[in-house]
C-alpha cells in the first residue's frame, strides 16, 4: 500500500470514527508489511524472500520495537525449534584448523546483492567479537570471545569432560537462536552462512589450545 | 578537483602515521578519534555544496527552469531550515517525502525531468549526481541547527510508526535488524563506533551527519546511498530510491533526533 492509499483508509477511517487517531497496532503492522512489500527488490543474490521471517524474528522483531521481552515460554518454544535445525559434525569431527578459523573469522564477505554466490562465504565474527589478542580491529555487539576455550576450562578438547563446552560451541555457531531466541548473532550453518568445514575450523578458534585465542 | 584529492592522500598519509605512531599511548578508538578530526579540515564537501547552489540556480530540465520555487516545506524558495524539518507531509504529492525524494519531486514538477528514470538511476551516475550536490547545498544551509520534524498531520505519524517497525525487523540471510548495530549505547563494529539510533545524542549525530563526504571511497553520500548500504550490509534485498521504507526510517530517525544538532554535510573515513 503506498501513502496516498493509506492515506486515504486514514480519513475515512478518521471520518467514521469522528478523530484523527493513528490506527491501531496491526493495522500499523500491516501498512508496515505492505510497505516493505513495496520497497524492496531483488537484486544479485540478495532476492525478497529474505524479507520473510520465521518465529524468531518476528517475534524478536516486535518485542524489541515495543521495547519489551518475549515471553520464556516462546522462547523456549524457538529455541528448541531452532535446536532441531542445529546439524552436528557428519564424522563426529568438531574441531577442524584454528588457522583456517581465523581467516574464516576475519572475512566480512558474502551474501550481500554485491557478493558472488560463488566465492565462499566468511564469518564476519570479528565484526562483533574480540578473538585473538593480536586483532585491535573488532566490534563489541557480541562478548569477547578471547580465551574463550581456557576460561571454561578446555585444555583438552577431545576429553570427555570437555564434551559439553565443546557441543554447545558448535550448536551456538550453527544456529545461535537454539540458545537464546532474540541472540542478535546470525544462525551461521543453519542459514548457509558457513558449510560444516567452515564452522568446525571456527570452533578450533576457540577451543584448539593451541589457538592464539587460547594461548 | 584533483587538488582536492591530492591533499586529501596527503591528510590520509599523515593520519596513517598518526595512528601507527600513537597506538602505544592511546586507545585505538582514541586515535581513529583524532584521524576522524584531521580529515574534518578541508572537507571537500565543500564543493558539492558549492555544485549544488549553482545546480539549484541554474536553468536546467526541459522546462528550463531552476529550482529557486521549490517547496521544501517551508515555503517556494525556501532552503534555510529545511533540512531539519524533514521529512515531512507534503499536500502537493500527498506523501511524506524526505529531502531526496522531494528534490526529485522539484526537478520533475518545475524543470521537467522524469522523476520515474532519476529514481531508477543508479546511485553516482548522471542526475543521481546532481541530486546529491543539491541535498548537500540544502543540507549545509541548515548547518547547527537542530531538528524538528513535523509530526502533525496523521501520515507523520503513521511513518514514524512504520520506520520503528522497520528499524527493529530482523530479516536476511543474517537476521539482522537495523537495530541490531544501533539500538544500544556504546557498541562499535569493527572500529568504527555505531551511534545509538533510538535516541539522541545517536539519533541526531547519526542522522544528522548526511550527506557526508566518506573518504575511504572519495563520494559524496546522501541519506538515501547511506540506507542503501546499512541495508545492503544487512543482507537484505535493494530498498528502492525514495521507497516509502527508506523515507519512514528517515522520520523516525529525524525525530528521534529531535533536539540534536546537524552537522551534515561531514565527513566520514
Amino acid at each position: 500500500m503506498d501513502q496516498r492509499r493509506i492515506l486515504a483508509a486514514l480519513l475515512i477511517a478518521g471520518g467514521i470514527a469522528g478523530c484523527s487517531s493513528l490506527p491501531g497496532s496491526a493495522q500499523l503492522d500491516a501498512i508496515t508489511a505492505q510497505t516493505v512489500k513495496a520497497s524492496f527488490r531483488d537484486e544479485g543474490i540478495a532476492k525478497v524472500d529474505r524479507l520473510v521471517q520465521d518465529d524468531s524474528n518476528r517475534e524478536c522483531s516486535e518485542a524489541q520495537a515495543e521495547g519489551r521481552a518475549i515471553s520464556a515460554e516462546r522462547a523456549k518454544a524457538i529455541e528448541a525449534a531452532n535446536m532441531k535445525t542445529v546439524q552436528w559434525p557428519s564424522d563426529g569431527k568438531y574441531l577442524g584448523d584454528w588457522k583456517a578459523g581465523e581467516q574464516i573469522a576475519q572475512n566480512g564477505r558474502g551474501l550481500t546483492w554485491t557478493d558472488d554466490a560463488k566465492t565462499p562465504n566468511g564469518g564476519n565474527c570479528y565484526n562483533c567479537h574480540q578473538i585473538t589478542k593480536e586483532e585491535i580491529s573488532f566490534g563489541t555487539i557480541g562478548p569477547s570471545l578471547y580465551q574463550y576455550g581456557k576460561l571454561r576450562g578446555v585444555t583438552n578438547p577431545a576429553a570427555p569432560e570437555s564434551r559439553a563446552i565443546v557441543e554447545y560451541t558448535w550448536g551456538k555457531i550453527w544456529n545461535a537462536k537454539a540458545y537464546n531466541a532474540c541472540s542478535n548473532m546470525p544462525r551461521a550453518g543453519y542459514a548457509h552462512i558457513l558449510d560444516e568445514a567452515q564452522v568446525r575450523h571456527i570452533v578450533a578458534l576457540l577451543l584448539d589450545p593451541q589457538s592464539p585465542v587460547n594461548r | 578537483m584533483t587538488h582536492t584529492r591530492t591533499r586529501l592522500a596527503l591528510l590520509a598519509a599523515a593520519s596513517a602515521c598518526a595512528v601507527t605512531a600513537s597506538f602505544a599511548q592511546k586507545s585505538a578508538t582514541e586515535a581513529i578519534e583524532e584521524y576522524r578530526a584531521m580529515l574534518a579540515d578541508g572537507n571537500p564537501a565543500d564543493l558539492f555544496e558549492a555544485k549544488g547552489e549553482a545546480l539549484w540556480k541554474q536553468k536546467r530540465g526541459p522546462k528550463n527552469a531552476s529550482l529557486e520555487a521549490c517547496n521544501l516545506g517551508k515555503g517556494p524558495g525556501v532552503v534555510k531550515g529545511a533540512f531539519v524539518e524533514l521529512p515531512r507531509y507534503f499536500p502537493d504529492t500527498q506523501r511524506v517525502q524526505d529531502l531526496e525524494s522531494r528534490l526529485v519531486t522539484c526537478m520533475a514538477t518545475l524543470q521537467g525531468f522524469d522523476e520515474k528514470k532519476i529514481a531508477a538511476t543508479p546511485f553516482g551516475r548522471d542526475e543521481q549526481n546532481n541530486v546529491t550536490a543539491l541535498a548537500t547545498y540544502v543540507a549545509a544551509e541548515s548547518r547547527g541547527m537542530k531538528f524538528n520534524l513535523p509530526q502533525s498531520h496523521p501520515q507523520e505519524k503513521v511513518m514514524y510508526e512504520v520506520g520503528k517497525r522497520l528499524f527493529f525487523m530482523r530479516g536476511g540471510s543474517h537476521d539482522f535488524a537495523c537495530a541490531s548495530c544501533h539500538g544500544e549505547d556504546g557498541k562499535r563494529i569493527r572500529l568504527q563506533d555505531l551511534p545509538n539510533l533510538t535516541k539522541n545524542p545517536g539519533a541526531g549525530a547519526g542522522f544528522g551527519a548526511w550527506p557526508a563526504y566518506r573518504v575511504s571511497n572519495g563520494q559524496m553520500w546522501g541519506m538515501q546511498l547511506r540506507l542503501n548500504d546499512c541495508y545492503r550490509q544487512q543482507r537484505f534485498p535493494y530498498p528502492g530510491f525514495g521507497s516509502d521504507a527508506t523515507i519512514a526510517l528517515g522520520v523516525y530517525l529525524g525525530v528521534n533526533g529531535q533536539g540534536g544538532t546537524t552537522t551534515a554535510p561531514s565527513i566520514k573515513r
